[in-house]
Formats: C-alpha cells, structure tokens, sequence
C-alpha cells in the first residue's frame, strides 16, 4: 500500500442494489509513512471489507504531499478518518484500533452489525 | 500608533544592554509595549499573552501581525481557535484593520481552526500533526515570521488524551522555536494559575498578563510583563486603551526630572495678567493651575491663554470634562474669542469626555496617546478637579499627567474647583506643589454684589505682582481694572468707585484746606512786614531828629565859643 498516492480504493462494482445515500464516502488523511498512518489504513481496509464491503470509497490523502487538503476538512489530529457521506459529516481520529468505536463514529446501524457482520458480502451481492 | 515612543519608562534599568549580547526583539509596532519591553517580543520564540475573557487578547495578537505585515514588512499567520476567520475580519475592520486585504496581498494568512468534540471520536493512538501540517503550510504559502495561535487551549476541550496534547504542545513551541517564528500564544486566565491549562509551563519566554479590572464600577484594562527571559522590562502594570484608534499600552510613571526646558515666555492673551508677571506671560513648557470656584471665569481665562496660543500658530489640545467644545466656544465668543476659526485651521481640538468615562488612568492614557498624536504646545485641562478616584491613585495620576506633559514641554494649564487647590474636600494633598504657576479666581461678595478677582499666588521663576486685581469680561476680552488700596483696605465693584469718590472728596477739602491755610500765613506775613516798614520809618524819622539836635548843639557850641573870643578880645586887647 502506497500512502502516497491519493488513491480512489472504492470498490464499484456492486451499487447497483444501494441508494446512493447509503453508500460511505470515507477519506483517511494521513501524514507520511508513520506506523499510526500505516496501522490506520490497514485497520481501516479490514474494517470496511469486515462491515461495508461495496458500500464504501475509499480516499487516502497525504497530508506530507498536499498540506493545503488538512484545512478543509478540519484536519489536526494524525490519523483522521473523515465520513463525508452520508451525511452528517463525521470525524475519527486514531489508529482505528478501536472497532467498536469506529463503528459509533461512522454511526453505522446497529441492525446492520451484529448479524451482518459475517453476511456482509452476501449483503452486497 | 504612529509615534514612536519617546523615552523608555523608568522604574526599570534604562538598558537591557549590559554588554551581554540582548535579546533579539521584534517590534509588535503597539504603542507603549515595545517601550517597557525594550523592543518588543523575543524573536524566534513564543510568547504567551493571557487574560481573562474580554480583555483584549485578541486583538493585541491581531495588531502583532498587523503591524508585522503592515509596518515590520514580516507576513504572518493567524491561526484562529475560536472565532471564525469572518468574524475576526469584521471585528477588527472598526480598527482601520483590512485582514481581508492583507490575505489578498499575500501578507496574513487567516485558519480557522475548529475543534468540536462532540464531531471527533477517538479510537486508538493519534498526535497533532495535522496541525503541524496546516501551520507549516500556511507559514510556507506567505513566508511567515510571525504567528498567533489563539486560544490554543481550546485544543483541550476537543482531545481527551491530555499526555498526547501535552507532548504536542511541547513538540509544537519546540517547532516554532525551530523555524524561528515569533509567536503569540493566546491563553485564558484559570484559577491560580495564569492560564487555566498551565500554558505558561511551555512557554517560557515572555509572558504577558492583560487585565480587565472594574473599580467603583468604572473598568481600566492593564497590562503586566509578568516575565521576559533575558531581558530588562517594565514591572509596573500599565494601563491600556483599546478604542477606534487601536491598542495603546502607556508607560506612564516616568518619575525622572531631567527633561528639558522649554525656553521662551508665552502671553497669556489678557495684557494685565502679563502686566502682573514681570517677563509679560508665563514661561513656556511650564504647568499653571487656575483655581476658583464655578463662576469665577476659569475657562474664559483659559480660553483666552488658548486664543493667544492660536493666535501666535501655536497648536492647542483641550481636554474638556464639563462642557462640549462647541460650547466652550459659544461661551469665548460673548468675551470675542474666536476659537471656532482655530479649531478650522487644525490648531485647536477640544477632545471632552465626562470624567466618569473612564477610570483615572484611562483617562490619562487617552490624554497621552492624543497628545502624542496632536503635538500640541499647549494643553487645558478643564477642570482637574473633575477627575475623581482613590485619593493616592490620584495624586499619582495627577503627578504623571504634570511630568508626561513637561517632559514634551508642553505648556499645561489646569483648572481647579477647588480654592486651596486641593484635589478633593477630604484630602491634604493637593496639586498646588506640582504647579509652577497658581493664578487664583475669586469673587468677592460685598454691598450686594459680586466682583471678579484675581490674584497670582505663584510663579515660579519670575517676579509677579502681590496684588489683587480686580477684571470685568466684556465683548472686548478680559480686562484687569486698577485695584483700590487704601487705608480700607482692598475694595471692589462700586464700593471702589464708592470709596474712590470719597477720596476724591477728601482730597479736594485738603487742598482747599491748606490753600486757605497758605493764604492765612501769606496774610500774616504781609502784615508783619507792613509793620516793619513802619518801624522802620519811624526809626528813620528819630534819626533825622537826633541829627537835627545834634546839630543845633554843635552850632551853639561854636557859637558859645566865638561869643567868648570876642569878649576876652575886647577886655585884653590884646592876645
């Protein structure tokens, strides 16, 4: 995984079945190659497949190589994890090592999660 | 904010250059501050100013920077905690401050940074480098030299792991250290603590202590260095001003006498008052107080000194406490004084303000800051007695206001209520010491009647008259009238012209008097010299009588003589 590259890692192909309110617009801004940036993006991949696979985009922004995007988005805290859809918009930060919490903070429905969890590739399908 | 200061404050070494290599300074280009400190924030470090809410920290940062970009030609960067960049914009546009304008140049570049917990969820480990990042950026975009991060202890009500925000800070003043930025950190006061999140723990460099104190329901904002590594400062708290005009921070206890002396005698408008001094006026740069109760005619012979001013093109500052200027001039023209016609021309302003505006030192700071700005020759204070306040803060004030304005050798002439020139019914002191000249006003009640006088107590390097004077105020100024002094005693109004008539009188019958006695004698003379004359005849009638008899014996004698010749002739024959 190369943090450096502003990368488009969402998965497309299957929105057909989802509204497009439903589906998770996430950016991780990182700042270089640190281990907090890097345990970040690997929890934050684990995760989605985990709970939101297909539903989600992905964009990984290195704040090293543009420091102009951290103003936007309020950015302080290294890592942050921005939920730009749906709306409203929501803000973690930490090296996401805290399922549970993420899980809040992406305010993910908890219908979605206990049952779901393991069907969640079949959801998408 | 256009002057520069004039003179370092005392109470403090006057030099922080003592061989040691000095600190190298910024000038935040506030009035007064770069003065106490000697220059102003330590280059290259933080500062920390705090403060509880509403006292000014703000906008003590804003003018940093603005006068960085503005006057010091050093960008800088405002990275705002708490007020969004448009209501920092708007708030400080009533200062003349264009922020907008500046961010267009290139000069300021304005990040709001918001910090909402209830948007933020923590999960795992994590550090502040964004912020890092969105400083060094916007430091980078302008080329920065100076920096403003307020209030960054806002920063603890957003994050929960205070360690992680503690090491942050440190790492983060290490960084502004190492990219040699001058900054200001901004804090809120707490409790027994000078900020409520210990900031003074990271910065260490110079601390200022802002203050927003209200006595007897009047608020004055002062300032204190609270400590300034590696350099002299002023220790005192200063009071300062924020108004239209910016911030103003006045070192204002300058204690020493060695100012210069302002040459030259000025009139004072009214020709018997410079009758009365001997050199025709009052020297210049001197402070003169016109004491007397309401109604005595202190401002008209303040305005006349002000008239006489203008008119030699001399500029006049006027600080009014009980009347508008417009009034003031009003009430000089029914003695014909246009001052209207000074104050078009730029050389008079009447500054009033109800003594109740502000506290003492406010009111001091205002005048300072004016004075500064007008350069006036002469100043009015009209009344000093207006100013009201704890009795040893006002003679200390009073003090600084007669030193500020003769260290510039400006000529100061105060008015006072009070007849023994005290500055309040209860107190002993008065200002009567600091004065170099003390013309009383006093009317004088008699036969139904009040009458203007005026007397100099005082004048310090000149001889003066010891009289009384009597003045009337007319269409045509004001005018001394001869004082009656007689065996009565001092007379005035129509008990003068009263008494002047009897004396008349009383004259004439003496005159009269010893005519007639100088006719007697004349008289007198005359007839002893007629009788002289008559002695005289009579002596020269008994001499010419003497003669006749003296003369008619000798005849006889001879007579006598031949008879017997003759007979002794005929007897002998022959002899």
């Amino acid at each position: 995984m190369n943090g450096s590259e502003p990368t488009e890692d969402g998965l497309d192909t299957d929105a057909a079945g989802m509204a497009e309110e439903d589906r998770y617009h996430l950016r991780l801004y990182v700042a270089g190659q640190t281990s907090k940036s890097l345990t970040a993006m690997a929890n934050l991949k684990r995760f989605c497949e985990e709970h939101l696979a297909g539903h989600y985009d992905i964009e990984v922004i290195d704040l090293m190589k543009n420091p102009q995007l951290a103003a936007g988005d309020q950015i302080l805290a290294i890592p942050t994890l921005v939920r730009r859809l749906p709306a409203p918009l929501k803000r973690i930060i930490g090296d996401l090592s805290n399922t549970e919490k993420v899980l809040v903070g992406l305010d993910i429905r908890p219908q979605n999660l206990p049952e779901k969890n393991p069907a969640a590739k079949a959801d998408g399908v | 904010m256009a002057s520069e200061p004039a003179s370092p404050p005392e109470g403090t070494p006057k030099s922080p250059s003592t061989g040691a290599p000095a600190v190298a300074k910024v000038a935040t280009g506030i009035d007064g501050f770069d003065t106490i400190t000697f220059g102003g924030l330590p280059k290259g470090r933080p500062s920390l100013v705090c403060g509880a809410a509403g006292c000014g920290k703000t906008l003590f940062a804003t003018t940093f920077l603005v006068n960085g970009a503005t006057r010091f030609g050093e960008p800088g960067v405002f990275m705002s905690f708490e007020e969004r960049a448009e209501d920092l914009v708007a708030n400080v546009a009533s200062l003349g401050y264009d922020l907008d304008g500046l961010v267009a140049q290139g000069k300021l570049a304005i990040d709001h940074v918001r910090v909402e917990r209830s948007e933020i969820e923590e999960t795992g480990e994590y550090d502040l480098e964004g912020l890092f990042i969105r400083l060094g950026f916007a430091v980078d975009s302008i080329g920065a030299k100076r920096i403003v991060l307020d209030t960054i202890e806002t920063l603890f009500a957003g994050f929960s792991d205070e360690t992680v925000l503690r090491a942050e800070l440190r790492r983060l003043f290490g960084w502004i250290k190492d990219r040699g930025l001058t900054a200001i950190i901004t804090g809120e006061r707490g409790d027994g603590q000078l900020t409520r999140q210990g900031m003074e723990e990271y910065v260490s460099d110079c601390v200022v202590l802002l203050d927003n104190r209200v006595e007897d329901q009047i608020t004055t904002r002062r300032l204190r260095v609270v400590k300034y590594r590696g350099s002299a400062h002023g220790t005192n708290e200063y009071p300062f001003l924020i108004d239209a005009e910016g911030i103003s921070v006045l070192p204002v206890t300058a204690a020493d006498l060695d100012y210069t002396i302002a040459e030259g005698v000025a009139s004072t408008g009214i020709p018997g008052l410079d009758a009365m001094l001997e050199p025709g006026g009052f020297h210049r740069g001197t402070s003169i107080l016109v004491s007397g109760e309401s109604g005595t005619g202190k401002t008209m012979i303040t305005s006349s000194m002000i008239g006489a001013a203008c008119a030699r093109g001399e500029r006049c500052m006027s600080f009014v406490f009980e009347e508008s200027g417009d009034q003031i001039i009003r009430n000089a023209r029914s003695i014909g004084l246009d001052l209207a016609r000074h104050v078009e021309a730029g050389l008079l302003r009447f500054e009033a303000a109800r003594p109740s505006l502000y506290g003492l030192e406010m009111h001091l700071a205002r005048m300072h800051r004016d004075i500064d700005r007008f350069a006036p020759s002469v100043v009015v204070v009209d009344p000093l007695s207006a100013l009201r306040g704890p009795p040893a803060e006002l003679q200390a004030t009073m003090l600084r206001m007669v030193d500020m304005l003769k260290s510039r050798g400006i000529t100061a002439i105060f008015t006072s209520l009070r007849e023994d020139g005290s500055l309040d019914h209860d107190s002993n002191f008065g200002v009567s010491s600091l004065m170099d000249a003390w013309i009383k006003l006093l009317n004088v009640e008699a036969n139904g009647e009040r009458s203007r006088t005026l007397y100099v107590i005082k004048a310090r390097g000149m001889r003066h008259s010891n009289q009384v004077r009597e003045f009337s105020m007319s269409g045509d100024g004001i005018a001394l009238v001869e004082a009656y002094i007689g065996p009565a005693g001092v007379l005035t109004g129509t008990a003068r012209i009263v008494q002047e008539a009897e004396e008349a009188a009383a004259v004439l019958r003496r005159e009269q008097e010893s005519r007639r006695r100088r006719r007697e004698a004349e008289r007198r003379r005359h007839s002893l010299e007629r009788q002289i004359d008559e002695l005289r005849a009579t002596l020269e009638a008994a001499a010419e009588e003497e003669a006749v008899l003296l003369s008619e014996d000798e005849m006889r004698e001879a007579m006598l003589t031949s008879e017997r010749r003759i007979l002794s002739t005929r007897r002998g024959g022959t002899q």
